[in-house]
């Protein structure tokens, strides 16, 4: 570059990583958009449908917050689809046979994601092992554990306060997007609570990553970890409590998995882990850390929801499907990353 | 403590696996003071500086900094920030993803009454900052949106931003233009009068006569000494740098002056450069001259030698090999024109410690011809013989591994590689790094030869005796770049004051 005091910068310029959000969102829109038209006559614009997206997907949707945040450091957690499945199984199973009370067993849990992560984060910061080594083994810990609870499926009481929590239809206000069914019954649509505490989430962590000194030294470690070091961030504690964090989301995002399924089975959430990070990466957030945040996430969730939607109204297809499509964004999304890179750097 | 000091390190020990980085030095800042480290590349300039921010742990020594009482150990940058000393390292410490403002604040942004960073506050502050400094950047924009050298003097206004007592500068000006090293001065005399003491580590020797009231000189990890800036004259200053007493420098005359200008043109190379390395220079070799490399550690010699041999590829100009325009792309093509190229570092890309000393002479020869055509055993035997006894390596056999060789000996290992191959220009990069004396005469004996049967060499040496006694000519390298050739009647001094620079009378 020449002498760059002599340019004038001011212009308000868009960076890449606002592009790829936008791209992001367009895609969501398109693909939302040809559901719209394709399945006109299933009504697959409904505004019901699109909620059901976000019923559906709320634990997912939250996991994928955490995912982010340990992504935004330049880590990995692989352990969280496993962490969702035990949660199930434990409130499950404490509700059902143990006799336990939703709340404390909700505060156990959710102690359980913290603990779990804190060891995680543990081994990842302080004894420098590969995230990826140390969450495959939260994996496999997580997902025995799951079995050795109970090898078979058990429900979730309705009778419960927790089972209670999801009947709870949380209508749209002015009864947006009403309609008269078959019967000719007003039907209002409506979120479940688990929707409510996933968005809410969302805000909270965007708010944290934008405007925290822990939020920021996130993306500063992600960054570069050795100038964030120089620099006086102490990045050991970052990585530990990214594990943490990430940890306990995939317990609060097992609670609201837990609301929606009403079930642990020890088979449950496999590979949600892969859908979690998939999201991230399509809202873009890199595997090399440092470039993301949980907006673009919630739209990869949203991408990914669609797609096993639309797979679903189709009715002829496979589920399986909806992971070719995910493949191909992948790859699609992985692509542009590199070719903003590359361009990034032809500029230098 | 000394009166008036800032900051005082006595005898500072560090040893790295396999080096002894520090051994044994002093340094001594005084309020106000700015004072030059020089060293050639790899003295243990950053490795001192690094012991004093806590950023590596010294074995021995003590430091001790104005107003703290007794010595102080760093534990860590941020540690060393609170006690008063600001650093900007010699490799960029920012995070290129965050804006220029969080790089600024990051560790110390200003909070709001939630305890949240106040991002309005923080753009303001950095604002405010770069118009001091007179720099006109947007300061919410990434980092990484602007060119090294505005990140450098990003990484410069942060430092200087810090209430400090030391303010530590490891070669900021590399990527900086004349405009900017202006301001960065014009920066550093504003502190100085405030009374902070400046480190400055520069390669650039003018910078040093133009900022600096003091010069500490480092050597291989040792102290050489602490000058004050009037007694340490250019040529004196390379002179310590390079581990010569400049005083004591006899005129070796060299014994003809051989003139090559009516010989052919064995190597013609004009423009040739590499990003990053090596800017655009030209060089003219004669069938039966030796050409030297000559230069401060780390000035390019190796890396420009790598040019012409296509080690490291050429990325403009054009080069003549014989006459001819040729392009080379890699090694192989250099060898097939004839070249050969002894590596400095044969640790790495010299010796295969676990073939026998034969396989290791064969080998470039064996590259040359191709894989598919093998070099019959008894020939491959006469040829290995021929050098053993040509360079008197002392090797058990012919079959011996080489690994099991002395150092000196691997070396001529490698020369017979080369020699095998029978090339007509021939690059030896430090051939006789680590070799005893005795056979350091043979290497140059054979160099002369091999010159007087019309090969064309280049010879990079770091001592100068040594390039005296085989050059024919000696191309001067600073920083990249080949700044004048030196022929004819050559001195240790003559050639001193070429790598130094600028006024030799200074
Ligand atoms: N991290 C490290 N590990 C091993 N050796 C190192 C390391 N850093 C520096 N060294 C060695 O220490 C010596 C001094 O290096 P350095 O202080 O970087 O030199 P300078 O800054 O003067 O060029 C060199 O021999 C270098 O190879
Ligand atoms: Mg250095």
């Amino acid at each position: 570059m020449k002498n760059p005091t002599l340019h004038n910068m001011k212009k308000p310029r868009i960076g890449s990583h606002t592009i790829m959000l936008m791209i992001t969102i367009v895609l969501f829109i398109v693909l939302y958009g040809a559901g719209c038209v394709m399945y006109a006559n299933k009504e697959f614009g409904r505004l019901q449908n699109f909620l059901n997206v976000l019923i559906n997907n709320a634990g997912l949707l939250i996991a994928a917050c955490g995912i982010t945040c340990v992504m935004l450091t330049g880590g990995i957690d692989i352990s969280v689809g496993s962490v969702v499945a035990m949660t199930c199984m434990f409130m499950s199973v404490g509700l059902a046979e143990w006799g336990m009370s939703s709340g404390v067993l909700i505060a156990m849990i959710l102690c359980i994601g913290l603990v779990f992560g804190a060891v995680q984060g543990y081994c990842i910061a302080y004894l420098e092992i590969q995230p990826f080594i140390v969450t495959m083994a939260g994996l496999f810990f997580a997902r025995g554990m799951t079995a050795v609870i109970s090898k078979e499926q058990v429900s979730v009481p309705f009778d419960s306060w927790f089972g209670q929590l999801s009947q709870i239809k949380v209508e749209m206000p002015f009864q947006i997007g009403a309609y008269l069914n078959k019967k000719g019954v007003l039907m209002v649509p409506y979120v479940r609570i688990t929707v409510v505490v996933a968005l809410v989430m969302v805000l909270i962590t965007f708010l944290m990553l934008r405007y925290t000194k822990f939020g920021r030294s996130l993306y500063a470690v992600g960054g570069n970890q050795q100038s964030a070091a120089l620099m006086g961030l102490n990045v050991k504690k970052t990585k530990l409590l990214s594990h943490v964090l990430c940890s306990f989301y995939a317990t609060l995002g097992g609670l609201c998995f837990c609301l929606n399924t009403m079930c642990g089975t020890p088979t449950q959430a496999t590979g949600l882990e892969m859908d979690a990070i998939s999201s991230a990466v399509i809202g873009g957030t890199l595997l090399t850390g440092g470039v993301g945040n949980v907006i673009g996430t919630l739209f990869g969730v949203m991408i990914n929801g669609t797609i096993s939607s639309l797979v679903k109204f189709n009715g002829k297809l496979v589920a399986s499907w909806a992971n070719i499509i995910t493949a191909i964004l992948l790859c699609f999304f992985i692509l542009l990353q590199a070719i903003f890179a590359k361009i990034k750097e032809r500029k230098k | 403590m000394k009166n008036n000091a800032v900051l005082e390190m006595k005898g500072i020990c560090m040893t790295f696996p396999g080096v002894k980085a520090l051994d044994n030095v002093d340094f001594t800042l005084k309020k106000g003071e700015i004072r030059a480290l020089m060293g050639e590349n790899g003295a243990g300039k950053s490795t001192l500086i690094k012991c004093l921010t806590g950023v590596n742990k010294f074995e021995a020594g003590e430091i001790y900094i104005d107003g703290i009482e007794g010595s102080v150990v760093n534990r860590d940058t941020l540690d060393a920030q609170k006690k008063g000393i600001s650093t900007v390292y010699q490799e960029i410490n920012l995070c290129p993803n965050l804006s220029v403002a969080e790089n600024l604040f990051i560790g110390r942004e200003p909070l709001t009454k939630l305890g949240t960073v106040n991002r309005r506050k923080m753009n303001a502050q950095a604002a405010q900052l770069m118009k001091d400094l007179e720099l006109d950047i947007d300061v919410t924009r990434d980092l990484e949106e602007y060119s090294l050298a505005m990140q450098q003097m990003i990484a410069i206004a942060r430092a200087v931003d810090m209430e400090c007592k030391v303010l530590i500068l490891d070669e900021p000006t590399s990527s900086l233009d004349d405009n900017e090293v202006e301001k960065l001065f014009g920066m550093m005399r504003r502190l100085k009068e405030q009374g902070v003491g400046i480190i400055f580590v520069t390669h650039f020797l003018e910078q040093v006569y133009a900022v600096c009231d003091g010069i500490t000189v480092l050597r291989n990890g040792q102290l050489v000494g602490e000058y004050d800036i009037e007694e340490l004259p250019r040529v004196k200053l390379v002179a310590a740098m390079m581990g010569k007493d400049f005083d004591d420098l006899a005129a070796i005359k060299q014994e003809e002056i051989k003139d090559f200008s009516g010989e052919p043109l064995e190597i013609d190379a004009k423009g040739l450069s590499h990003a990053g390395t090596i800017k655009p220079f030209d060089l003219e070799i004669h069938k039966g001259e030796v050409v030297g490399l000559t230069g401060l550690l780390g000035s390019g010699r190796s890396e420009l030698a790598r040019v012409i041999y296509g080690a490291d590829r050429n990325q403009s100009g054009t080069l003549k090999v014989d006459g001819k325009e040729r392009r080379i792309k890699n090694p192989i093509d250099a060898m097939g024109l004839g070249m050969g190229f002894l590596p400095d570092d044969r640790k790495a890309e010299g010796i295969v410690g676990d073939l026998s000393v034969r396989e290791n002479i064969i080998l470039a020869m064996q590259a040359k011809l191709g894989p598919m055509k093998k070099i019959p055993m008894h020939v491959q035997n006469e040829i290995a013989d021929k050098y053993i006894e040509l360079l008197q390596i002392k090797t058990a056999s012919r079959e011996t591994l080489i690994k099991q060789l002395s150092g000196g000996n691997q070396q001529k290992v490698i020369l017979a590689r080369w020699l095998a191959t029978d090339p007509d220009f021939l690059i030896l990069d430090e051939p006789t790094r680590g070799i005893d004396v005795g056979t350091k005469t043979e290497i140059q004996k054979l160099v002369v030869q091999l010159a007087q049967e019309g090969k064309s060499l280049i010879f990079i040496s770091s001592e100068i005796e040594e390039m005296l006694r085989v050059c024919n000519k000696m191309a001067v390298l600073r920083d990249g770049a080949k700044v004048g050739e030196i022929s004819g009647n050559m001195t240790q001094e003559s050639v001193l004051s070429a790598i130094a620079g600028g006024d030799r009378n200074e």
